[in-house]
């Protein structure tokens, strides 16, 4: 069933160009989108069962062994990363089909959409470094397109800043490879792996660095997240949010996977990115609470999530990166949903600053207990997954002693949960009288189509769906985790003779 | 020939960065060029130099690596894209604004100007105070 592992690629690619030749059709055109990421969520469900059943699955191009040929990967995480993502960009594809700006009045939004799915699904899956960059760009340059559609004077500044920023990481992650394969012959991750530990320890902390850095750029981490709050709120709702969810998260696993596959225990930073982690996590979390726009605090609050998940995986213990495992479902599923509820809001009331809201419990009770369980479930307020999965990785902190960076990330968490209240009492609970009379309301409320309902309610019913199965869902992250941190796995499921 | 190149990737990143530092958007652009040629160079500096990998020509262990020369054009190519869409973009900017500066961020010069006019009125206050007769 190998043959599985390179759908997730090539579908949606196909898909993108079939869809341009339909351009004249809008129908058909979302005909294409949807079939294409429905199927590629079934693929990604028998990915997931297969790899959990019989091991790694590889996938290699042309029928080449691995150090010759491009191979593909499919592990747990990889498997489990791919599901996510391909439900969150058919979720957002409705939604943004239902929207009446966005997918409406630009022919290229659905094959930039459907390259972007590629570009994610090619990130995750690949096992070469270099096709890590390959897959990179292909995601980085849909997102261009789409971050920019439109081409309002905002979204030339902002796409600017994302374009030239992005293009710099590019740019040091080739310079990475350069030295990395001058000084290994490989850029296979597996065959990387294997050499590395011939190589000095300093040499390899070095690598190990200049790889954090590209990635942290495109993780948002501190100090490389300046450019996230800037450039996400400027893009319409639905490309947003699915940027919020899923693009940083490509970041966060070329991380997990970079430093635990390639380097052995004793090159791996790991104070750096605990010391990093505390601070991104603070940084984003003041961010959020200094902003009057629900989009600009959302964006913030990205940035302080991924802090958590690189202190998680700062641990470097088995319970540490099965919480960063399940963190990295959780945050996805949630921050996604926050970002769509939003773009609801946006959507009714002409408007996305909190100075210029309010009262909406009495409009859209229903927005308000939705937006109310995302919410909390981001901060972490049990029963929801938010808490199970700090709570998992308070845990795993402890077990390991590093009180001073889980302390820190209990304050933050007790900060997001005003960042996130500050949001839900400014829209729905505080009258609406302050905003009429400066004369700053935006237009009265309007109905909101079904199409961009459900794939909200869909998504916060499954964030509480991920708290209720949280035991055989942490239970698999505890695997993955474990395949992780043994290394030979993944080096022996690729190089196997 | 290896510290040649080195010392053109070396001028290359140096150019570059200066050049991206700048406010001008056409000047960043061309900064992005020169440091994305500075890492294609690097990259093929990394690979073996000998003969052209061709097979019945000459012994494989004289021939030049051809991978790095591979993965430097595929760089090549998606730079060469990203860059046209950098320009296009560029004109649209100049265009809508009819400059070639990078503009401040809107919510960044908001926050700005509420410091500046807190400051005013702050120096007015002073003024009108200094002026009022005991």
């Amino acid at each position: 069933m190998t043959w599985l592992v390179p759908v997730p690629v090539v579908l949606p690619l196909v898909g993108a160009g079939v869809s341009i030749l339909v351009g004249r059709s809008r129908v058909a055109q979302r005909v294409v989108g949807i079939v294409i990421l429905s199927a590629l969520v079934a693929v990604a469900v028998a990915l997931v069962v297969l790899v959990d059943r019989d091991g790694t699955k590889v996938a290699e191009a042309g029928g080449w062994a691995a150090p010759m040929g491009i191979v593909l990967v499919a592990d747990r995480l990889s498997a489990v990363l791919v599901l996510v993502a391909e439900i969150i960009l058919l979720a957002v594809l409705v939604y943004a089909i239902g929207e009446p700006t966005t997918e409406r009045n630009h022919v290229g939004f659905q094959s930039a959409y459907l390259v972007l799915a590629a570009g994610v699904a090619a990130s995750f899956l690949t096992g070469d470094l270099f096709n890590l960059f390959v897959a990179f760009e292909m995601m980085l340059t849909a997102s261009y397109v789409l971050l920019t559609l439109g081409g309002r004077r905002d979204q030339v500044r902002s796409g600017m800043t994302y374009i030239v920023i992005s293009l710099m990481a590019s740019t040091l992650f080739v310079t990475a490879l350069a030295l990395l394969y001058s000084a290994t012959g490989t850029v296979n991750m597996a065959q990387l792996a294997e050499r590395m530990a011939q190589l000095p320890t300093g040499v390899q902390t070095a690598f190990a660095v200049l790889l954090l850095i590209v990635f942290g750029i495109k993780a948002a981490i501190f100090p490389l997240f300046f450019w996230l709050p800037d450039a996400y709120p400027t893009a319409p709702s639905p490309i947003t949010a699915v940027f919020a969810g899923l693009l940083t998260k490509v970041g966060v696993y070329a991380i997990i996977r970079t430093q635990l596959v390639l380097f052995p225990a004793a090159a791996r930073p790991a104070t750096l990115l605990l010391v990093t982690a505390a601070i991104t996590m603070v940084v984003g979390v003041l961010g959020a609470l200094a902003q009057d726009d629900i989009k600009r605090i959302l964006s913030f609050t990205i940035v302080s999530q991924i802090g958590y998940m690189v202190m998680g995986l700062g641990f470097f213990t088995t319970a540490g990166v099965a919480a960063v495992v399940y963190s990295l479902v959780h945050h996805i599923i949630v921050k996604t949903a926050l970002f769509l509820v939003g773009g609801v809001i946006d959507h009714a009331t002409g408007t996305s600053r909190l100075s210029r809201l309010g009262d909406m419990i009495r409009t859209a009770p229903w927005l308000a207990a939705l937006f109310l369980i995302a919410a909390l479930g981001l901060a972490g307020v049990p029963p929801l997954s938010g808490f199970i999965s700090k709570y998992a990785l308070v845990d795993a902190g402890v077990a390991s002693r590093h009180y001073a960076v889980v302390g820190v990330s209990l304050v933050v968490s007790l900060l997001t949960l005003f960042s996130m209240i500050r949001i839900w009492s400014a829209v729905f609970w505080s009258p609406a009288e302050a905003a009429a009379e400066t004369g700053m309301a935006g237009h009265p409320s309007r109905g909101t189509p079904a199409a961009m309902i459900a794939p909200t309610v869909a998504l916060v019913v499954g964030s509480l769906g991920i708290a209720i199965a949280a035991g055989p869902i942490y239970a698999f992250s505890q695997r993955t985790a474990r395949d992780l941190l043994d290394r030979s796995s993944y080096i022996g499921a690729v190089t196997r003779p | 020939m290896t510290v040649t190149l080195a010392a053109v990737a070396a001028t290359l990143f140096g150019v570059g960065t200066y050049l991206l530092l700048q406010r001008k958007l056409s000047r960043m652009i061309i900064g992005l060029g020169l440091l994305t040629h500075g890492a294609n160079i690097l990259l093929i500096t990394a690979g073996r130099r000998g003969r052209p990998p061709l097979i019945g020509r000459g012994d494989p262990p004289s021939f030049a690596d051809p991978l790095p020369q591979a993965l430097a054009l595929t760089a090549i190519v998606i730079t060469f894209g990203v860059t046209s869409l950098l320009l296009a973009l560029a004109y649209r900017s100049w265009l809508l604004t009819s400059d070639d500066d990078v503009q401040d961020d809107l919510a960044d010069r908001a926050v700005a100007g509420r410091e500046a006019v807190a400051e005013e009125v702050a120096d007015q206050r002073e003024v009108v105070a200094g002026e009022e007769p005991p």
